[in-house]
């Protein structure tokens, strides 16, 4: 397409300042990944394996944090940012919206593929219709849907209102899912971490457990900090990419001969 | 009113909402594909069960809701697809009336068509399958009622939104189905109840959800409607 070679053109001869991220390194992302590598082995070769469930409950050091982090942090910054840019109409709260919805679908897909694994040695059963299990697949398919509907948009204005107006209303749907599914009876684990009494955590799981957390929310910020930087060099590619009308010099008649 | 010039919030939705219902009265495409699709979709879902292991009684309520939610898309496809040839949907806005009375009428359009559709397939379905419906008749309308309410506040909004995009129809199902899981779980558990003699009131809890769902998402929708709209 004449479109994309034009983009990838104008991709090697830009120069903008303003969008370069600095000296295309992002520090950021790679403290988070060994952060996150640092996290692994040390649930792997240094927490303690739990007595009844075995090594199966290794996962919860993924799943939980991920679950925590894409659900609550992820989708509440799209639905904040949603409403926000609703008010003041700074697309730069858009580029926010659209960046955490990408990467809290990333992380609600990590937590509804690690919870069939751990589930099917521990219930028995790859997936059951629990209330949390369907809590989750709902808000998946919302912020799925979330980003079809920004696919399908061309207009950044639109795209940005439309997006924005379903952010709001998939966070006031989530209570409404959440009561209807929990009228079924649940299956999952009770949070054994966030809870009101003092968590039930043997003290070296719990450690490991706020290390998965930690790193997991510097992942996050790390991929959404880059999304919304790679978010503003499209932007700024999409106007450089509109050719300018040749310039017209003023209109001269030939000398009639 | 007319003669007045411009008509006030509701005046201006009911005339929004006839002006639709006439468009559909006269085509009456859109409600007959509903109403067969309907049938249709009764009359396969028998089949897809062992009906000797799965009762009658026991099928009937989820056939009805999805049937319900589905012929409903259909309808609210078409509440703002039809605006788009010719642009039409710039008059309406160009009329001298609140955006939130457009969505009122579009609504009040849509309600009628979902629950003209309901008027039928839940007879039919009581017809198909053996149920005692004169005994849950009242209960049964207030549930058709108060779901069609919640699902034509979503499904207008989304409608608006979906006819505005590349994907347009294939769209709004992807929107709107996980917005009306509030909407068929309760409708079709309260349904259950009932049909299987329980007393009303262990229905409640479910009809509580639904009236706060439609209360709430009448409100959101409305206040983000005119955000879909704007230029």
């Amino acid at each position: 397409m004449t479109s994309s070679t034009r983009a990838e053109r104008t991709a090697t001869e830009y120069a903008g300042p303003s969008t370069r991220s600095d000296g295309g390194v992002d520090w950021l992302l790679i403290v988070a990944v060994l952060a996150l590598i640092a996290t692994v082995v040390r649930a792997v070769a240094f927490t303690p394996i739990e007595v009844a469930q075995g090594a199966a409950q290794k996962i919860f050091y993924i799943h939980a944090p991920s679950a925590f982090i894409g659900l609550y942090v992820a989708f509440g910054l799209v639905a904040v940012s949603g409403a926000l840019y609703l008010w003041l109409r700074d697309e730069r709260l858009d580029r926010i919206a659209a960046s955490s919805a990408e990467v809290g679908v990333v992380y609600t897909t990590v937590v509804l593929v690690t919870g069939p694994i751990w589930g099917k040695p521990i219930w028995g059963t790859w997936w059951t219709w629990d209330a949390r299990l369907t809590l989750t697949l709902f808000l998946w398919f919302v912020y799925v849907g979330y980003l079809i509907l920004r696919g399908a948009i061309e207009d950044p204005g639109v795209r940005a209102r439309y997006s924005s107006v379903l952010g709001v209303l998939g966070a006031l749907l989530v209570p409404f899912i959440h009561l209807s599914v929990y009228l079924f009876r649940t299956l999952h684990p009770m949070p054994i971490v966030l809870k009101p009494s003092e968590p039930s955590l043997p003290p070296e799981m719990l450690t490991t457990f706020f290390m998965a957390l930690a790193s997991f929310a510097l992942l996050y910020f790390a991929l959404v900090r880059a999304r919304y930087r790679l978010a503003g060099v499209l932007e700024s590619l999409e106007d450089d990419a509109v050719p300018e009308a040749p310039s017209v010099g003023p209109l001269r008649a030939e000398p009639v001969r | 009113m007319s003669t007045t010039g411009v008509p006030g919030m509701l005046a201006a939705a009911a005339l929004i909402a006839r002006k639709d219902l006439a468009i559909e009265f006269r085509t009456r495409s859109a409600f007959l594909a509903a109403l067969v699709f309907s049938l249709l979709a009764i009359v396969i879902f028998y089949f897809a069960w062992d009906a000797t292991a799965v009762s009658a009684a026991d099928l009937a309520p989820g056939v009805l809701w999805v049937i319900f939610t589905f012929s409903g898309l259909l309808g609210l496809h078409r509440s703002f697809g039809v605006e788009e040839a010719d642009r039409a949907i710039d008059g309406l806005l160009a009329s001298p009336v609140d955006r939130e009375a457009v969505f009122l009428g579009k609504a009040i359009a849509n309600l009628l068509f979902v629950l003209g559709v309901q008027a039928i397939a839940i007879p039919a379905v009581a017809l198909f399958y053996n149920l005692p419906l004169t005994r849950v008749l009242a209960p049964l309308v207030v549930i058709a009622v108060l779901a069609a309410i919640g699902l034509v506040a979503v499904g207008t909004l989304f409608s608006a939104m979906a006819a505005n995009t590349r994907l347009a129809e294939l769209l709004l199902p992807v929107l709107a189905l996980p917005f009306f899981v509030p909407i068929v779980l309760p409708a079709a558990q309260a349904t259950a109840r009932l049909l299987s003699g329980r007393p009303v009131t262990e229905a409640l809890s479910w009809l509580r959800i639904l009236i706060a769902f439609d209360i709430v998402f009448i409100v959101a929708c409305a206040l983000a409607y005119p955000f879909t709209l704007e230029d």
